[in-house]
């Protein structure tokens, strides 16, 4: 298969998106509320393009999947969503990304603003040098909540929403640096939850954690799906087809194919797609 | 063979260990030297009695003089080298030993110290009745204790002088602590006071407000002191009565008897008499007299502690100024600046500003902070006090902000290195929660980077505390009359001058009177230098150990 097939394909496959509209539309996201659109997004590295015309349509409260070989662009995306690669020098963007049908581009955008409303989970486990409570409450100081009897509450809360609170509760003073891999990273998705995002963008959140970690983080991942829009980057494609209501497969920085989870593994309209699942690639 | 054993990497091995070895042994021994040469200075030494008789072949019934002494060095000296002296001896051998004295008693015989030649001294022995005064001036005292007087009358003589001498002295010591009290502290603030209202009354004066209130209300202040003062002025003349009462006769070594008040007596005590214990508690008060008092005739004798107290307050003042200033250079390097071949060119000068020799600080700091800011400060706010100066002299402030320049490149690099060392996921983290980069900064990275602001600040005190040229052309002398920290308001005088160990040791093993006297004190001060610039560092290193204690597991 050539680049210039493949490239067609997807314009193919956007075009379809745009010109088929709500048929196609409510085909993949059968009555589905979008939380996330992209618009003919491209994105570069100073010269090296890493994302080709991405459309792309993430529904609200459940969770999607990113899958795909190393360096397709899947935690570029990702990354796009609460502008993380804001921070990368060289980087550019074109196109558009709608969150709650507002562009999170334009140029009056509070960064700050939006990344506390769009939180995030990266692959390894980056607890702040402090005490267990001090990393949940650290969103909430930032702010410039100082009840203490909101935060206890806050904390308590987020604790047992990222299924850590009974193993830590007698030790919320100390640092968090002498917890485990997985505990540490359940203790990140607390402290992102604890500011209330409306999405959580899972960057490989279980690639450095041991099995049964991994397990804990995937339950947390399904009961989190209730009240969140999750967005996960996995290499793992079983993991993806455990956890995930919807995925997509990106490839060469472009996104081949979105769909219900059940029908990518068992049924992919590409051939690409196909290749990829079953392993002659990637 | 040899070619294996070269390829065996052993003699590698041997090398590099022989060179640690040797740096070693190195500054064991420096340390060993300055700690035995500084130390045993304080011991007291047994005091000889001898006889001098110079037999030469011409005169053949020739005069003894007794001498007293405490033996503090001795050498060989080739006959040869006698000879050609004017010192004929006839000896088997072809050396004689030359003793060097300690004689004291400068006030008669002009000189401390004096060489004897070996052979020609007979019946050494060591008196216990031999009394050695410490004096407040002239140097030490070697003799017989004769008698006490008190009043002018005899109280106690022979056998029970010494008894007599021993209460009188505590007496007249707490007698001078008084009088110190008053002069030092009471007076000296009456003093302090009545400056600074001269000065106010200056100050009304230029500023055109010296209405006849104001002044009368100066003039009534001026007044309340003055009265105070004649107070104090009583209670001295008390004091001073009955401080300079008693006086001892005493005989020196030609037999003179000469009358010493005890007023002029800091310590007497007979060393041929003392046993171990008396001799090691004897030292332990010399020790501490050394660390903790004041300068006695022009640094030779008595304590060095306005020059630990200054070198101290100078280094911690220092390290106020230079942490922060380098700090938030530094943050602005590494987290804002854009990196370029701008910020490239800045780091390479900072990092050349570390080499440069530190007496081009001196110059700079004489130059711009001392005539340029402090006269622009003296005549901003103190025109009253000119054309003295008050901050347009070297000072211990100029002094501190000259090696914070100088040390300020050292805290950068650091600080940029542990800014660098912290992983960018916490950053990401912490910007992923909403914060902003100055947030990220102040209650992230900043708090991370503290051990490395505090390795920087410890590199910082090690070279401040080691400089001396740059001093002494911005503030430090080699006496001086306050410290910079006492009782009056505002309590820190950062204009004054002050004392330094490293100048201090410079002042007395060069610019002293009487080499002799000051060599070991030139050691004995190096090695409380040195202690100084170890605790200062250890207790650096202590609280950036703690800091870092709590981030260790990031490091890895």
């Amino acid at each position: 298969m050539t680049t210039n097939t493949n490239t067609t394909e997807t314009k193919t496959h956007a075009v379809n998106l745009k010109s088929l509209g709500r048929e196609q539309r409510s085909n993949v996201l059968k009555n589905e509320t979008t939380c996330i659109s992209t618009d003919n997004l491209n994105l570069f590295y100073a010269e090296k393009q890493a994302l080709q015309n991405v459309n792309l349509s993430i529904p609200e409260k459940k969770v999607s999947a990113f899958i795909g070989p190393s360096g397709c662009g899947k935690s570029t995306l990702l990354r796009c969503f609460n502008r993380m690669n804001d921070l990368v020098d060289g980087c550019r963007i074109e196109g558009k990304i709608n969150i709650d049908g507002s562009n999170i581009y334009e140029k009056n955008v509070d960064v700050s603003e939006l990344r506390r409303r769009v939180g995030m989970v990266f692959q390894k486990p980056n607890p702040f040098p402090k005490t267990i409570y001090e990393n949940v409450a650290y969103g909430l100081r930032l702010q410039g909540v100082k009840s203490r009897r909101v935060l206890d509450e806050v904390v308590e809360k987020s604790l047992r929403g990222a299924a850590l609170w009974d193993e830590v509760k007698d030790r919320l003073h100390e640092s968090a640096l002498g917890m485990s891999g997985g505990q540490q990273q359940r203790l990140v998705i607390a402290r992102a939850i604890a500011i209330e995002p409306e999405v959580l963008l899972l960057d490989e959140p279980a690639s450095a954690l041991d099995p049964i970690s991994t397990l804990k983080i995937e339950e947390l991942i399904s009961e989190l799906k209730d009240r969140y829009t999750i967005v996960i980057v996995t290499h793992n494609m079983q993991q993806a087809a455990r956890v995930s209501d919807y995925t997509a497969f990106m490839y060469m920085g472009e996104m081949i194919e979105f769909d219900n989870t059940d029908k990518i593994f068992t049924n992919p309209s590409k051939k690409q797609t196909e290749d990829y699942i079953t392993g002659r690639y990637g | 063979m040899i070619k294996k054993w070269f390829k065996s990497g052993d003699p590698w091995i041997w090398l590099n260990a022989a060179a640690v070895s040797a740096s070693l042994i190195i500054v064991l021994g420096l340390l060993a030297l300055i700690a035995v040469k500084g130390l045993s200075h304080f011991w007291p030494k047994s005091v000889m009695q001898a006889q001098y008789v110079q037999a030469t072949a011409t005169n053949s019934n020739p005069e003894s003089l007794r001498i007293i002494g405490e033996v503090h060095n001795q050498e060989e000296v080739t006959l040869e080298a006698l000879h050609g002296m004017g010192v004929h001896l006839e000896l088997d051998a072809l050396t004689a030993t030359r003793i060097l004295l300690k004689t004291g008693n400068r006030d008669i015989s002009g000189a401390d110290f004096k060489w004897m030649l070996q052979p020609y001294l007979k019946d050494e022995q060591y008196p216990e009745n031999i009394v050695v005064l410490e004096r407040r001036e002239w140097g030490n005292f070697y003799g017989f204790l004769k008698s006490v007087k008190s009043d002018n009358k005899t109280v106690a003589s022979e056998d029970t002088a010494w008894q007599e001498l021993e209460t009188q002295l505590e007496r007249a010591e707490l007698i001078y602590k008084q009088i110190r009290e008053i002069e030092k502290d009471d007076i000296g603030s009456i003093n302090y006071g009545m400056e600074q209202i001269r000065l106010g009354k200056r100050r009304l004066e230029l500023e055109k407000e010296d209405t006849p209130e104001r002044i009368q209300k100066l003039d009534l202040e001026r007044k309340q002191l003055e009265k105070e003062y004649a107070v104090l002025e009583q209670d001295l003349k008390k004091l001073y009565k009955k401080f300079n009462r008693d006086s001892i006769i005493a005989e020196t070594m030609s037999g003179q008897q000469i009358e010493i008040p005890l007023s002029k007596i800091v310590r007497a005590y007979r060393p041929n008499s003392l046993n171990i214990f008396q001799k090691i508690i004897l030292y332990f008060e010399k020790l501490w007299e050394f660390v903790a008092d004041e300068p006695r005739e022009a640094n030779t004798e008595g304590g060095i502690f306005p020059a630990i107290f200054g070198t101290v307050m100078m280094v911690l003042l220092m390290s106020v100024l230079v942490t922060p200033f380098g700090v938030i250079a530094a943050v602005y390097l590494r987290e804002y600046a854009k990196q370029g071949a701008f910020t490239r060119t800045i780091r390479i000068a900072v990092n050349n500003l570390a080499g440069v020799p530190s007496i081009v600080y001196g110059v700079f700091g004489l130059g711009f902070f001392v005539y340029f800011l402090g006269g622009n400060l003296d005549q901003l706010f103190y025109p009253e006090a000119l054309p003295s100066p008050t901050f347009g002299t070297p000072g211990i402030l100029w002094s501190s902000l000259t090696l914070a320049i100088l040390t300020v490149p050292v805290v950068i690099v650091a600080t940029e290195e542990g800014l660098s060392r912290i992983p960018r996921s916490i950053r990401e983290g912490s910007l992923a929660l909403g914060a902003t980069k100055a947030e990220t900064l102040w209650r992230t990275i900043l708090p991370m980077a503290t051990p490395s602001m505090m390795t920087g600040m410890i590199l910082a005190i090690a070279r401040a505390a080691g400089e001396v040229a740059p001093l002494m052309l911005v503030g430090v002398v080699k006496l001086a009359p306050s410290l910079p920290l006492d009782t009056n308001a505002p309590f820190f005088h950062l204009e004054r001058k002050f004392m330094h160990l490293g100048f201090h040791i410079y002042d007395v093993g060069f610019q002293s009177p009487n080499v002799e006297a000051a060599r070991p004190l030139v050691y004995a001060t190096a090695l409380l230098l040195i202690a100084v610039i170890v605790l200062l560092n250890l207790s650096a290193i202590y609280i950036r150990n703690r800091l870092r204690e709590q981030y260790r597991s990031l490091e890895s």
